[in-house]
This record gives C-alpha cells, structure tokens and sequence, in this order.
C-alpha cells in the first residue's frame, strides 16, 4: 500500500450530502477484474453533465475532494476509492462518512478526512470566493487541515489506522504477526459444519 | 458475570487480539464469497503467495451478474462472463467450495448462507458486500466489507474491527393488517434516517420483532446497512432452531440438539445495557413507499409526495429538491396516484418463499396491467423449487409476471435484466439509488404485495385495501 503523510493541492467541491458508491462509481464498471483504471467511471453519470463541478477548468487538477455529510453510503464496493485515486484525488474531506466506505480508503493509502460541519462549510465558502484555484495541505503526523491564509482544522483518526497508513503496511504481514493466537483460537473452535 | 448483549457476547468470543487502543483482530467463522468483490482479492494473494487460510469456513457463489434466463447456457455478456470464469479459476486454485450455476445450492449469497445452514448463532461472518447484515436475523455478527478486507480474511480468516456501539430498536405491539417486515424496516430508516445507525451494531427486539418469521427477520436486518449501521442482528429463539433443523450444512441429528441449546444463548442478557436505544411502537407503522433516491426518503402509502421547502435543513431541502427532479414527481401528489411501468420482486430482501407467496396471493387469479412489466425473481434455485411445488409459478405466469431463474438480477442491474432511462418501477429490493436498476431509472422501493398489487393496478395502491389481502 501507498503510504500517506502530507498532500498539498487544489480542493474541489461536491455539494452534496449523502453521495452513495452507486454514484461514484456505477454497476456497469464493477465487473473489472484489475483495480486499475476505474477514474473513467468515477461519478459517470453525473459528469455527463458539463456544468458538473469536476468537468470545471479550475478543478482539473484536484486532489483533495470536499462533501457533505454521509459521504460513501450504500454499497461496500471498493471500486469507489479505486475510482477516485485512479483519477487523481488522495484525499477527501466530509462531516462524516459511511463506515465501510472509510474503511475501504484507508486500505487504499486514501484519506477520509472527517471535520465538523462548520469547517467544512468554511472550505465550501473558501473555494467560492476564490478566483483563483483554493489550495489545502492535509498533514496526517500533525493531523491537520490548513491553507496559505493562515486558517486550519484539526481532524481525529485512530493511532493504529494512523501508523498503518504513515508506513504502507500490508495487513496481511501485520495480522499474521499473530498468528500463534489466531492458531489457538481455531484449535479451541472448530469449524462448526457437517461438510 | 454481567448481563451482556447478544452483539458482546459475539464480540467477546472472538477477539483473538486486541491492539491498546485500537481496533481488536476478530476471528472470521464463515466468508462467503461472490464473483464481483473478489477477483482482485484473490488476485492479491497469488502476488503474494498466500493461501487461503480457511478452506472450510469459506463459500463462494456467483449471483450478482449471472444470467436470469437460460443461466446454464453460454453468456453473452463477455465482461460478465469472464467474471465469472475468475470466480470459478479462483476457487479451484484455493480449492475453494463453489455453488455453481446449475448447481441446486445456487443462490443471491445472502439467500443461500441461512438456507443453507451456514449462517449459524454466534458466529462471526463476513461477505464482501454491504447487505451482509442480513445473517444477523439469526442471532449472527454479520459485517458486509470491501475488497482488500476479502483479501484480508482470505489470508488470515480475521478482521481488523473497531468495536462498534450497542444500539437497540426496540419494537412493541404489533403490526397491522397487511404492513410487512419491509414496511417496518423503511419505516425505521425513515425515521432514523439514512447515517442513524453509523458506527453501531443494531439489534432489533421486542414483541413485533419476535413474531416475525425467519424470513422476515431477514428482511429486516438486510435493510440494516441502508440506516447506517454496521449490522443488524436479532437474538436466535425457537423459530431460529425450527429454521436451522436438517439444513444442508448444520450439525447432523444427534449432535443438532446440543448446538441447538448453545444457539440459544445467543440472546441479549435480562438488563444488558445498550450504547443507544429507541423505542417504536409497530401500529406506528403502516405500508410505505420511497419517493426519493435513498432509502430513508420515504412515507406512508395514504401520505403524498412531499415539498422539499418543507424540509428544515438546506442540504436536506436540496437533495429532496435534487430527488424529486430526477424521480419526475411533484410536491403534493398522492403516492396512489404514481403509476408504474415496470415491477421487480426479487433481491436479498424479499425472494424468498414467504415473499413469493405474499405476491402471489396478491396477484391470484388477476392480471398485471397492460402498461407495466412484470417479473418475479426468486432468491435461490432452492426457493424456486419450493415455489413451483406450491404452484406460485402458475399464478404469477398466469397473472402475466415474467418467471425468472435466482440470482441479483434488476436489484443492481448488472446482468442485463434493467429499467430503460425514465422507465420507473416497484421494487423489493433495498437500493432507489440514482441510476441504481439502470441509468435514468426510477425506483420505489416496497414489500412483495404492495409491488405485485402495484403491478396489477398499474400504480400504487394501499395493500390494506386490496380485496385479495
Ligand atoms: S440482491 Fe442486490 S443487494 Fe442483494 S446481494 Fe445482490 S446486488 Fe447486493
């Protein structure tokens, strides 16, 4: 896995509460058998649209995505962060998420970033008012989100998703670091079907 | 010891690690497989040379892009097809137990684990697919997961969790006349709201709960994930024993009656303490239907499609205003007087046998109305053996419905079976999702009756009335 420490780039702005995986990244791209090259997929139905905020110019270049709250709902597909690191973003920002949604990205070295409502309303006003292309930095050490203006958010993140995602670690390598226990426990538990 | 709930006594039994402070290793006792989440799972492992570390705690089937017509014949869609190729390679590569196409053990993943006898009380399951939650209706830890946590328990048959809150849904009284599981379980998302349940397990208790059947329990824990949570459960009684005897895969006769008084443990303690608890009473409850693009934007069948300026939040006001645009239906229009041009019964929430039969009655000895297509989708091909002996095949097909073979088929339209852009439709599924049966489609999600009486009728009506009923 990709390690994560710090990403510094331009933000764009879904303003939209509740943006469930089928939106994403829709069934008809599901039947991939390789991780890659699923951005092509990434919000398909709605980037149709030319009005559509990440067919805009000035977000071209984006790699940090903000939304509303509820971010990831509905479907476990993992192809929803696929899609969005394949094109381009590393990090999204939201005053909550689906659970498996956020799991899913800190597998993938992608970053859910959960603020409160009110810091994330700032980040929606602050790539408003700007003519030009708002930029944001996201430390993980420091746990912090901030701009060149001097404004900046603190964001919370469990120690051990923290130093998963700081070293790339492969689960598996860690998990099986216990190994003698997970013995044990199978020893102790058979498997309870007449096969 | 203290009174513990169902989903700590789960817990506590299986934590084989716990990091200080974080997340504790679970010990994983069925996986269940499926063609879509885990090719590039499996692909990780071969990488890495790994195996799989449970060969016998872990089932694999092909459901969400098979074929609902001549399923045993070539398939024409080469991605789909291909697909399930990787499936069946990987589990002969793993040496891997596959319910084939064909096979009678066949099946929606979610169907088949308890028809099966592989979803068991007390123990910890994992599938990579969100409605998972819908083992935990037999006293199961159920967790649906995402591609690299599939790769993950293939190779270490364990679970890094965060230990989610306790959260009980406590339903007392009784349902009325012709509201079904499906109405209760929208209901409650309706009122709990689509993030309600975000970082808690949900267990369901209470007189309403306890006098539903098996499959209506699973009903019921199916739409769990739609509130949020990571999943729903409800404690094993009688029923579920009743459920589980002389199943495929549960312990044979004379051992059945032991594992049987130790399913029955896995019930919530006298006094247990729960993180969150709320409280409904099931009168409260009365058929619903969805009007929006999630499952929580939903009301009661007599009510009328609502104003978006009514909602007091703006995010709120905007994504009713966003859903209304894209469902074509105005403020104010009675839900009755929606009409319909497509009904699909089918889905891990209601295909099965009891579903079936619930549509059937509806439909006895009438016909779908001309403007709409009809089909019916059974869960499994075990369930459509069932319903053929009952003769449900006969009334459908008579009544005009479409007679399908198992599988996920229009609940996430990848195999085909789809709405045409603007086409809308009465669903059993558990998804209204934008686009979710098909792009530019239009989902309502309802229970079995009210989508085969909507079927006939030609738009929705209120199943209380129904003369069939
Ligand atoms: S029936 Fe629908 S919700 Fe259920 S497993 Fe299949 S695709 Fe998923």
């Amino acid at each position: 896995m990709q390690p994560f420490t710090t990403v510094e780039g331009i933000v764009a702005p879904l303003d939209r509460v509740n943006v469930d995986t089928d939106q994403i990244i829709p069934k008809q791209f599901l039947k991939a058998v390789v991780r890659t090259g699923l951005g092509q997929g990434l919000f398909f139905d709605w980037i149709k649209n030319p009005d559509f905020v990440l067919n805009q110019p000035r977000f071209k270049d984006a790699t940090i995505l903000v939304a509303r709250a509820n971010f990831g709902c509905g479907s476990s597909r993992e192809h929803a962060p696929w899609a969005l690191i394949d094109f381009g973003f590393r990090a999204v920002i939201a005053p909550s998420f689906a659970d498996i949604f956020r799991n899913n990205s800190f597998k993938n070295g992608f970053l859910p970033v959960i603020l409160k409502e009110a810091e994330v309303d700032h980040i929606f006003r602050a790539v408003a008012n700007h003519q030009q292309p708002y930029r944001l930095t996201i430390d993980l050490p420091s746990q912090t989100v901030a701009d060149n203006a001097g404004w900046s958010a603190h964001f919370e993140l469990g120690e051990f998703q923290k130093k998963c995602l700081l070293e790339g670690l492969d689960d598996i390598a860690l998990t099986l670091m216990q190994d003698q226990e997970i013995a044990a426990y199978e020893k102790s538990h058979p498997v309870p079907y007449r096969l | 010891m203290a009174a513990q709930t169902l989903f700590e006594k789960i817990w506590n039994d299986h934590v084989v690690y716990q990091q200080p402070d974080g997340p504790a290793l679970l010990y994983i006792d069925l996986h269940l497989v499926h063609e879509v989440t885990s090719p590039q799972a499996f692909e990780g492992l071969r990488n890495s040379g790994r195996k799989v570390r449970a060969t016998d705690r872990t089932f694999c089937t092909l459901d969400h892009d098979v074929p609902t017509i001549n399923q045993t014949g070539p398939i024409s869609d080469p991605d789909a097809a291909l697909q399930i190729e990787h499936m069946r390679k990987n589990c002969r590569d793993f040496g891997l137990r596959l319910f084939d196409l064909g096979s009678h053990e066949q099946g929606i993943v979610h169907v088949i684990g308890p028809q099966l006898g592989l979803t068991q009380p007390g123990l910890t399951i994992v599938c990579g697919d969100s409605h998972t939650s819908t083992h935990g209706a037999l006293g199961a830890l159920a967790i649906g997961i995402g591609t690299s946590e599939v790769g993950h328990v293939l190779g270490t048959q364990c679970l890094w969790q965060v230990k989610p809150k306790s959260f009980e849904v406590l339903v007392n009284g009784k349902l009325g006349r012709g509201v079904s599981a499906k109405d209760l379980i929208l209901g409650i998302i309706g009122r709990i709201g689509t993030s309600g349940g975000t970082g808690c397990v949900i267990e369901y208790r209470g007189e309403a709960i306890e006098a539903l059947s098996m499959d209506e329990r699973m009903t019921v824990c199916n739409m769990t994930i739609e509130g949020g949570a990571r999943a729903g459960m409800i404690g094993a009684d009688q029923k579920t024993i009743d459920y589980l005897r002389g199943r495929r895969f549960v312990p044979s006769e004379k051992e059945f009656d032991q594992a049987a008084a130790r399913w029955l443990k896995y019930r919530t303690d006298e006094g247990a303490h729960f993180d969150r608890s709320i409280t409904f009473d099931a009168a409260s409850f009365a058929p619903q239907v969805t009007w929006g693009t999630n499952p929580g934007m939903v009301i009661e069948v007599t009510g009328k499609v609502p104003d978006p300026a009514g909602f007091d939040d703006a995010a709120q006001r905007e994504s009713a205003a966003r859903a209304l645009e894209y469902m074509a239906l105005k403020p104010g229009v009675p839900i009755v007087d929606i009409a319909v041009d497509r009904v699909f019964i089918g889905s891990c929430t209601n295909s099965r046998l009891t579903d079936l039969q619930a549509a059937a009655q509806t439909v006895r000895g009438k016909r779908v109305a001309n403007t709409v297509h009809a089909m019916v989708v059974p869960g499994s091909w075990q369930i459509k053996a069932e319903a053929e002996k009952l003769g449900l095949d006969k009334i459908f097909k008579e009544a005009g419905f479409e007679w399908r073979e198992a599988g996920c088929s229009m609940c996430l339209a990848m195999n085909g079976d789809m709405l045409q852009p603007g086409e809308r439709c009465a669903s059993t599924s558990n998804r209204n999702f934008e686009g979710r049966q098909g792009a530019g489609g239009r989902t309502h999600l309802v229970s079995p009756a009210m989508a085969a009486a909507a079927a006939v009728a030609g738009h929705f009506v209120d199943i209380r009335e129904w003369a069939n009923a």
